[in-house]
């Protein structure tokens, strides 16, 4: 997995489409007379975990959604994986069915049930399976809907904000997971983050988004599991800080 | 009130886990319990005549003489299939016009803006229309009873469809659920809970439709019955008949309640119970 850490940094100009899981080509969304996103660029190369950066109303949600399909995108401008995971800042189960029939949900597999209980094993959330969504915890939940999202083998995993929502020691956790989970998988990921260390430690490479584009592109060599106090990681974070308009 | 029965209020079982009510059961029994204790004694000592206030001595042992003389089931059984059935149909079609203007724009269009429109009149005013139509059969006390008790399936199905978590259809949207799939697995499912409520209101107008219904020329049932009582004075009769239809209209409530804690099972209130 770390080939593609120590990969050079990405140059969209010489990949084709076929060799790239997500391609964007001037995407314009306008809400209203405020485009949110402006003629934005963005390459994700299969098995490549980006992180997207941006200040509130920045657009990354915007660009989440029109990579889930929930928005629509003028056509000509996006390439995305049908084969995709998406999983929000909050969890989305249905709560009238059981954990592991939330997973099953759109699987049209005769052994949807065993691949379900697989992936909530591998989430360790074995203990749970018949259990009804809002008894589990946030962090058991969004790890549920980890699960759902993964269980269809996706070639693009959208994370939005997924860890926001918890508190601080079982984000960290989660984050562990979802490493576990990507070099597992393989899937392409992107992120979408306000938390600047949280792309650091995740990331391959961390985009940050301004004025609807792409503002900033740090790729991310650290080898992993990197450690925040770590020189490197902190020089990363000024930098990103900075950019975000924080001054450390 | 100070700040301890502020407390207390809003946590009932704060302060005394252990005893959760005896004193509570007590509490709220006592003023049922004192009015009918004041009654009775009213009555015993001649405050009140029989014709206008009979003693619930009397009141009981009167529904213990319809019991004993086979008045009462009958005339309940005919009572209890009014409902029965003229619900059926009211919560058919509630139901049917509540899925199709929920479910398409359509629908939406042809069926919303006229039963919005129609729910305005009060469904007990066409009674007369309806002996007109019907005669004075059983036709128009069903037909009643249908009526009133669509509206409630409808407007509650209609707006529960409606008001479906827009987060879940879209995490239904990525999951790649077809419009089928997703109508059973996500819509109808988000809009139990307001059917059901649609449906304890649809049993109260039944239940007033009928008494209404009944009390227009009805040769049996309960309204009959008390009809009946009210033209050879027996009063006590027709507290027998408004108890009839209090602990009707309870049982048929306890049974959605009951329905509402198996079909929606997966609710937090109900898992803590």
């Amino acid at each position: 997995m770390n080939m593609l850490t120590d990969a050079p940094p990405h140059s969209p100009e010489t990949l084709t489409s076929a060799e790239l899981a997500v391609e964007v080509r001037g995407l314009t969304r306008q809400y209203g007379p405020n485009s949110v996103l402006r003629g934005l660029d963005l390459s994700i190369r299969p098995g490549e975990f980006v992180a997207l950066l941006g200040r509130s109303g920045s657009g990354k949600s915007t660009l989440l959604r029109t990579l889930a399909g929930l928005d629509p995108a003028p056509p000509g401008t996006l390439v995305a994986p049908a084969a995709l995971g998406v999983v929000f800042q909050e969890p989305r189960l249905l709560p009238w069915k059981r954990v592991w029939k939330n997973v099953t949900l759109g699987l049209r597999l005769p052994d949807a049930r065993a691949r379900a209980e697989a992936a909530l094993g591998e989430v360790g959330l074995s203990h749970r399976l018949n259990a009804w969504p809002l008894t589990l915890s946030g962090g058991e939940a969004q790890r549920a809907a980890l699960a759902r999202a993964l269980v269809r083998e996706p070639a693009l995993l959208l994370l939005d904000e997924p860890f926001a929502a918890l508190d601080a020691l079982t984000r960290l956790k989660m984050q562990d997971m979802v490493t576990d989970l990507w070099r597992a998988h393989q899937p392409a990921v992107l992120l979408v983050t306000h938390d600047v260390d949280e792309a650091l430690t995740l990331a391959d490479r961390v985009l940050m988004l301004e004025d609807g584009k792409i503002a900033l592109e740090i790729p991310v060599t650290m080898p992993r599991p990197r450690r925040h106090e770590s020189t490197a990681f902190g020089e990363l974070r000024r930098q990103l800080l900075a950019a975000l308009g924080v001054s450390v | 009130m100070n700040l301890s029965a502020i407390a207390s209020a809003s946590l009932p079982r704060a302060k005394s886990p252990a005893s959760p009510g005896a004193f509570s059961v007590l509490r709220r029994a006592a003023v049922p319990v004192g009015v009918l204790a004041v009654w009775q004694a009213a009555a015993s000592f001649g405050f009140t005549s029989p014709q206008t206030m009979p003693a619930p001595s009397l009141i009981v042992s009167s529904f213990w003489n319809l019991i004993v003389t086979g008045q009462l089931w009958p005339n309940l059984i005919i009572s209890l299939t009014r409902v029965l059935f003229g619900l059926a149909a009211g919560v058919t079609v509630g139901t049917i016009l509540g899925l199709a203007a929920g479910l398409s724009r359509l629908g939406e269009d042809m069926i919303d803006p006229t039963v919005q429109m129609a729910r305005t009149l009060p469904h007990l005013a066409l009674i007369p229309l309806m002996i007109l139509w019907f005669g004075i059969g059983e036709t128009p006390k069903l037909v009643i009873i249908a009526l009133g008790s669509s509206f409630p399936i409808y407007l509650n199905l209609y707006s529960a469809i409606r008001g479906a978590d827009r987060k879940l259809l879209e995490a239904g949207a990525v999951l790649g659920l077809s419009r089928a799939e997703t109508i059973l697995n996500v819509v109808l499912p988000a809009a139990l809970p307001g059917f059901l409520v649609g449906l304890r209101q649809a049993l109260g107008i039944a239940w007033i439709s009928l008494v209404v219904a009944e009390q227009i020329n009805a040769d049996a049932g309960i309204g009959y019955l008390v009809m009946n009582a009210r033209d050879f004075l027996q009063t006590d009769v027709i507290f027998d008949g408004l108890l009839v239809y209090a602990m009707l209209g309870l049982a048929t409530d306890r049974l959605v309640r009951s329905l509402e804690i198996h079909l929606l099972a997966w609710r937090p209130v109900l898992l803590t119970r």
